[in-house]
């Protein structure tokens, strides 16, 4: 049958309630399993060694000591991962970032690995691996590493993107550029015209949960790997492909995941322990500890960025012009060209240009981190649309709401926007109370926009129906917030059921068909998707089986409530055949009773947000403090919403911790000085106000019931609201994220020195 | 190395097990004893994902040698609920979304019942400065404190 | 490595004296269990002073408080006569760490850490503590400024154990109070922090002051400068000013990771002047 996507407006009976989620009881009672808490009988103990330099070519690594060491059973280096990526240039990045080949890259990077019975021994065998080192001059700043004199970390990269191929290798691997119309144009058309520049340091998406697995090697050739992920199924391909093995014949079983939020879409360490298991012919655990993760798993972008907007004495932008500078850590990735893109998504622009350049630098490899890329550009651009407004003397949210983008817009990455939700979003918060609560002294309040893409992509799901008339959901996206809850919403709703009666799972890859991970805001969109299609595909045979039992044609069965219904009056005297008769009597009908889907869901609605916020500075200080906090944003249709809620509180607090505290410290050695929570500080419970949320639903036109996804938009506007919160408090326009006390109180010291 | 024989009281069992001298209370736990509800986020006492009650204190297992617990009282997460009755707070954090992905939530359900066993009736800052040691990634905290405010009021009425 | 608990002083000083390798002491844990899980220490002897008769008791003597080794800093917030009488002390031993930390921490364990961000030193210095030391050749007691040597670093003779910390009992008409600067509300180690602790005769003229500085030098700073800023006077604008000035000037900050030279140099300042407005207040100043 084909499904149609298409959103057609109904009213829910499930969905949009919030009953208690399916996996709850084991989370609260501490029986839920997630990467480290799952052991086979036999397993060692994995252990990586790791650079202590950030920039190091290996001469020779001497292991034969670690080997002799009783209790080792493995100890490899990259020679036991031989290049098998066949010219995959992305494929090899991550293997030499699994282990290093010819160069450590950053402080952290994995050079060897061992396998040993128990931990103290594998702890020991590390302290006996010999790495001859030459080390190199390093580079970590982004700015710096764009310069001539920087030293070069991989001299094969010729920047790409410009007109002739540069002479030289830089640490520059790609110019982007995106937009419409003629800034010089624009420009000149301006009354008003303010430029900025803006920097934000490394952050870290700070899942509680280390990275876990266990990887089980046969000598058969097939394999078994248990791990926290976001993407099982992308973990297989990536395994497989890089340990040479067929992809079927591994099989990944994602377990709970303890956060992620983009930080465990990639394989860093699986790779190893398969390697480790497959030398040892045993099955091994590998857990990071903490300071790994920091160092060693995959970060977000560090930023340099020059804005220019010009606006027309009446309020309207004729011209915006971006310059991002993006890290990437030491191999090239697409960070600064999502930041060029996402830039000016908010605004309705007729000159706009945006040009993203990829820096290579020796810190860990960077990562996705919910929204990649999207905050930073929002800091620089909506801290600057707020001093353009204070210029042409317009009211910070009346500006933007002259200039938003709308339903027909070009947006400045492109495309044309649908129905959307940047006007709605910024009329609700120019209504909403927080907007008009008094401040007291040293207090100050700020607001942003921020855009998100959202993503859709390859899903698979099984719904099957059994005799009892219970339903099982497996579905191959992982559940990273209660995605289970809201995909039995979905299932329930569409089969016209009792939410109780679905329990969903998450299926491992040797069960469904290929999913992509749950990033890109995707799960929620793209599995109530293929749930909605998987039901009613299996509606469709639960009406062939009433037809069959009534012997009438399917044509007159319809499907309403749970029930299957003969339609028209010459089957007055058939009573209602309700999913559970139906089921109990599939075993003559015809046998089980399934639903699948394989589909691609196209057409994620693009999202918006606006964020206020109030703080208090303490100018003798600069230490701050979050008064109160509002997110309004668009989810489509909350499936869920206290879920929805979750998603925007949670991303609003990632935000702030960002904006103020959160950031990578590098020292002159280039190696990380604060890889732990102690001094790598995300937001503690009492650094917090209660989030308040505002959940706007314009329905997405590609959705059946005008789902969005709404899990990363939220990230994106805090850390321009919170700058510009912090700029009107201090009096001091804030333009270095994290603004750390150090950095306000130098802020406010130097505004006062005049 | 030689082992420690150690015997101690977990969540009202009498239990006895062999560890080595560096070995912590949180690996004893979890490798030995297969009680994995405490989770080791950061292994340095600054998440709070190891919370356990030993003796009447609130404690990271992670900072507790497994030796330490000789003739003293252990409690975790896996002895909160009563049979298949959950606590107050295990049902209130199911009722508010108090957890996303769940793994700081074990932690933050031990630290909530030690906050209101000695304050039964915290402020809102009472609880944000009582929990301040339990760091959760997911729900920006507000869900949490929602639902310890609602398990409290539950457990006063009790 | 061996774990051993031994019953009294006694064998716990013979334990370490006669022992060969590396001992280390285990109270509270918390920095002991954090240096070894990352490898900056493998003791080959541990010895848990927490068995030993008294180690886990405030006691309250004719000169003052005496409070054990193993007195964890959680206990030392439900003493209401060690707050009543020392709350300076106390609000900096309950700063230290989470909860959780709070339940196994000590500030005999906070001194001997050495780091020279210690929450409870500057406190402590402020208000005249002493350590009373046990070792091989018996029992002394020194001012507690002169335990830390330099960050990570004491005094200490092989075989020593600070027995308990003592307090002297208050003279009327006295406060002391501590304050630190973190750029979280909770969990952080201070970037900077002061101690100032007060006694004002019946005027509210100041008869008596201590100040100590942390995080602002290789070890916790007694600024007796300061001190002397505010003896003879009654805390006034110009009064703080000077406190504030002599205090920022006295530092010897570095910049790391927490903070830079001149943060802490300014924020000191404003600290030990609202640290001295707070012991003021407590003393009953006006």
């Amino acid at each position: 049958m084909n499904f149609d996507p298409r959103y057609s407006g109904r009213n829910f009976t499930s969905v949009g309630t919030r009953p208690i989620r399916p996996d709850g009881v084991d989370k609260v009672t501490g029986r839920a399993r997630y990467g480290a808490d799952f052991n086979m009988a036999g397993q060692l103990v994995g252990r990586v060694l790791r650079s202590p330099h950030a920039h190091a070519t290996i001469r020779k690594i001497d292991t034969s000591k670690a080997e002799k060491l009783p209790g080792v059973k493995a100890v490899i280096t990259a020679a036991d991962l031989p290049d098998l990526t066949d010219g995959d240039a992305a494929m090899y990045d991550i293997l030499d970032n699994c282990m290093a080949r010819k160069k450590a890259l950053y402080d952290g990077h994995a050079v060897a690995a061992v396998a040993a019975v128990d931990a103290r021994t594998a702890r020991q065998a590390l302290k006996l691996i010999e790495v001859d080192y030459e080390v190199l001059p390093h580079v970590t700043d982004v700015d710096e590493a764009m310069k001539h004199s920087a030293p070069v970390l991989n001299d094969t990269i010729f920047t790409e993107g410009v007109e002739e191929k540069p002479a030289r290798p830089s640490n520059v691997t790609t110019r982007t550029q995106y937009g419409h119309g003629d800034i010089h144009k624009g420009f000149g058309q301006a009354d008003y015209v303010v430029e900025r520049s803006f920097k934000t340091e490394q952050t870290h998406q700070g899942y509680i949960e280390p990275h876990a697995c266990v990887a089980n090697v046969s000598s058969d050739g097939t394999a078994d790997l248990w791990v926290c992920t976001q993407g099982h199924f992308v973990y297989r391909q990536h395994c497989a492909q890089l340990l040479g093995m067929e992809a079927s014949k591994l099989r990944v079983t994602s377990s709970e995941i303890g956060g992620g939020f983009g930080g465990k879409t990639h394989v860093w360490a699986e790779p190893v322990a398969l390697a480790l298991s497959r030398k040892a012919g045993r099955p091994v655990k590998l857990v990071m500890t903490r300071d790994e993760v920091f160092r060693a798993s995959g970060p977000t972008s560090a930023t340099s960025i020059d804005v220019r907007i010009g606006a027309s004495k009446d309020g309207t932008i004729t011209a915006a012009e971006a310059t991002l500078r993006y890290s990437c850590g030491p191999y090239a990735g697409m960070w600064a060209e999502i930041g060029a893109m996402t830039a000016f998504a908010c605004y309705r622009l007729e000159n706009v240009k945006t040009v993203g350049y990829e820096v290579l630098v020796n810190r860990p490899k960077t990562a996705a981190y919910r929204a990649p890329s999207a905050p930073m550009a929002a800091f620089a651009v909506e801290s600057t649309v707020d001093e353009l407004a204070k210029e042409i003397g317009i009211d910070p949210v009346e500006f933007r709401i002259r200039n938003a983008a709308q339903e027909g817009t070009r947006s400045s990455y492109g495309p044309v926007y649908g129905p959307i939700g940047i006007g709605p979003t910024l009329e609700a918060a120019k209504n909403h109370p927080h907007m008009k609560a008094p401040l007291g002294k040293n207090q100050g309040r700020g607001m942003a926009c921020g855009f998100w893409f959202n993503f859709g992509g390859q899903t698979c799901t099984d719904l099957n129906i059994g005799m009892d008339g219970s339903v099982s959901l497996a579905v191959g996206t992982v559940d990273v917030g209660g995605s289970r809850a809201s995909l039995s919403l979905v299932a329930a709703e569409e089969l016209g059921i009792a939410y109780e009666q679905v329990k969903a799972v998450v299926a491992d890859t040797s069960s469904l068909g290929y999913n992509d991970m749950t990033d890109g805001s995707r799960g929620t969109f793209s599995s109530s998707m293929a749930t909605i299609s998987a039901a009613r595909n299996a509606i469709k045979i639960l009406r062939e089986r009433a037809a069959q039992t009534w012997d009438i044609p399917v044509e007159d069965v319809v499907w309403e409530k749970g029930h299957a219904i003969a339609k028209g009056e010459k089957y007055g005297n058939l009573a209602a055949l309700s999913l559970r008769e139906i089921a109990a009597a599939s075993g003559k009908t015809g046998g089980p009773i399934a639903g699948h889907s394989e589909l691609v869901a196209d057409g994620a609605g693009v999202s918006f947000a606006t964020h206020i916020c109030d703080i208090e500075v303490d100018p003798e200080t600069g230490a701050t403090r979050v008064l109160r906090y509002t997110v309004v944003q668009d989810a489509g249709k909350a499936v869920h919403p206290t879920y929805v809620e979750g998603q925007y509180q949670g991303g609003a607090a990632q935000g702030i911790g960002w904006a103020l505290n959160e950031e990578y410290i590098y020292g002159k050695d280039g190696r990380l000085q604060n890889p732990g929570f102690l001094d790598y500080r995300i937001p503690v419970c009492s650094d917090l106000p209660m989030i308040d949320t505002q959940i706007l639903e314009i329905p997405n036109p590609n959705h059946p019931y005008g789902v969005r996804g709404v899990g990363e938009t939220s990230i994106v506007p805090p850390l321009a609201a919170i700058a510009n919160a912090v700029s009107n408090a201090a009096g001091v326009r804030m333009t270095h994220i994290p603004m750390s006390p150090p950095r306000i109180l130098a802020a406010i010291e130097a505004e006062r020195g005049g | 190395m030689a082992g420690v024989a150690v015997s101690t009281t977990i969540n009202g069992d009498s239990i006895e097990y062999l560890c080595q001298p560096d070995e912590t209370l949180l690996d004893v736990l979890r490798d030995r004893l297969g009680l994995t509800g405490a989770k080791e986020g950061c292994g340095t006492g600054d998440c709070g994902a190891c919370s356990i009650i030993l003796d009447d204190r609130l404690v990271c297992s992670c900072l507790v040698l497994g030796a330490e617990a000789e003739g003293r009282r252990v409690e975790t997460i896996e002895g909160m609920a009563h049979g298949d009755t959950l606590h107050p707070l295990q049902q209130k954090f199911l009722e508010h979304a108090a957890l996303q992905c769940g793994i700081c939530t074990p932690g933050f359900l031990i630290a909530a019942k030690d906050l209101l066993a000695k304050n039964p009736d915290p402020t809102e800052e009472e609880i944000r400065f009582g929990l301040a040691g339990n760091l959760c990634r997911c729900t920006g905290y507000d869900k949490i404190v929602r639902a310890v405010q609602d398990a409290a009021n539950v457990m006063k009425g009790a | 490595m061996r774990y051993i608990r031994p019953l009294s002083m006694e064998d716990a000083v013979g334990q370490l004296a006669g022992s060969s390798g590396t001992a280390a002491i285990l109270a509270g844990g918390s920095d002991l269990l954090v240096r070894m899980k990352g490898g900056f220490i493998e003791p080959d002897l541990i010895v848990d002073i927490k068995a030993i008769d008294g180690l886990g008791e405030i006691r309250e003597t004719a000169e003052g408080y005496s409070i054990g080794a193993a007195v964890s800093c959680a206990l030392m917030g439900e003493s209401a006569a060690l707050k009543r009488e020392w709350p300076g002390v106390v609000e900096a031993a309950k700063l230290i760490g989470s909860k959780q930390v709070q339940g196994r921490c000590t500030i005999v364990g906070n001194l001997c850490n050495a780091s020279p961000a210690a929450d409870s030193v500057p406190a402590l210095v402020a208000a005249g503590a002493r350590a009373l030391i046990a070792g091989p050749g018996g029992k002394r007691t020194v001012a507690v400024e002169a335990v830390p040597t330099g960050p990570g670093k004491t005094s200490l003779a092989k075989g020593e154990i600070i027995e308990a910390i003592l307090l002297d009992r208050r003279a009327p008409r006295s406060g002391d109070a501590y304050l630190r600067f973190i750029p979280r509300t909770e969990m952080d180690i201070a970037v900077v922090s002061a101690g100032v602790n007060l006694t004002l005769d019946e005027a509210g003229v100041v008869k008596a002051a201590r100040v100590a500085l942390g995080a602002v030098a290789a070890t916790v700073l007694l600024v007796e400068e300061a001190a002397e800023a505010l003896i003879g006077r009654k805390l006034d604008e110009a009064a703080l000013e000077r406190l504030a000035k002599v205090c920022s000037g006295a530092c010897r900050p570095i910049d790391d990771k927490r903070g830079t030279v001149e943060f802490r140099r300014k924020v000191a300042g404003v600290l030990a002047r609202r640290a001295a407005t707070t012991a003021y207040a407590r003393a009953g100043g006006k």
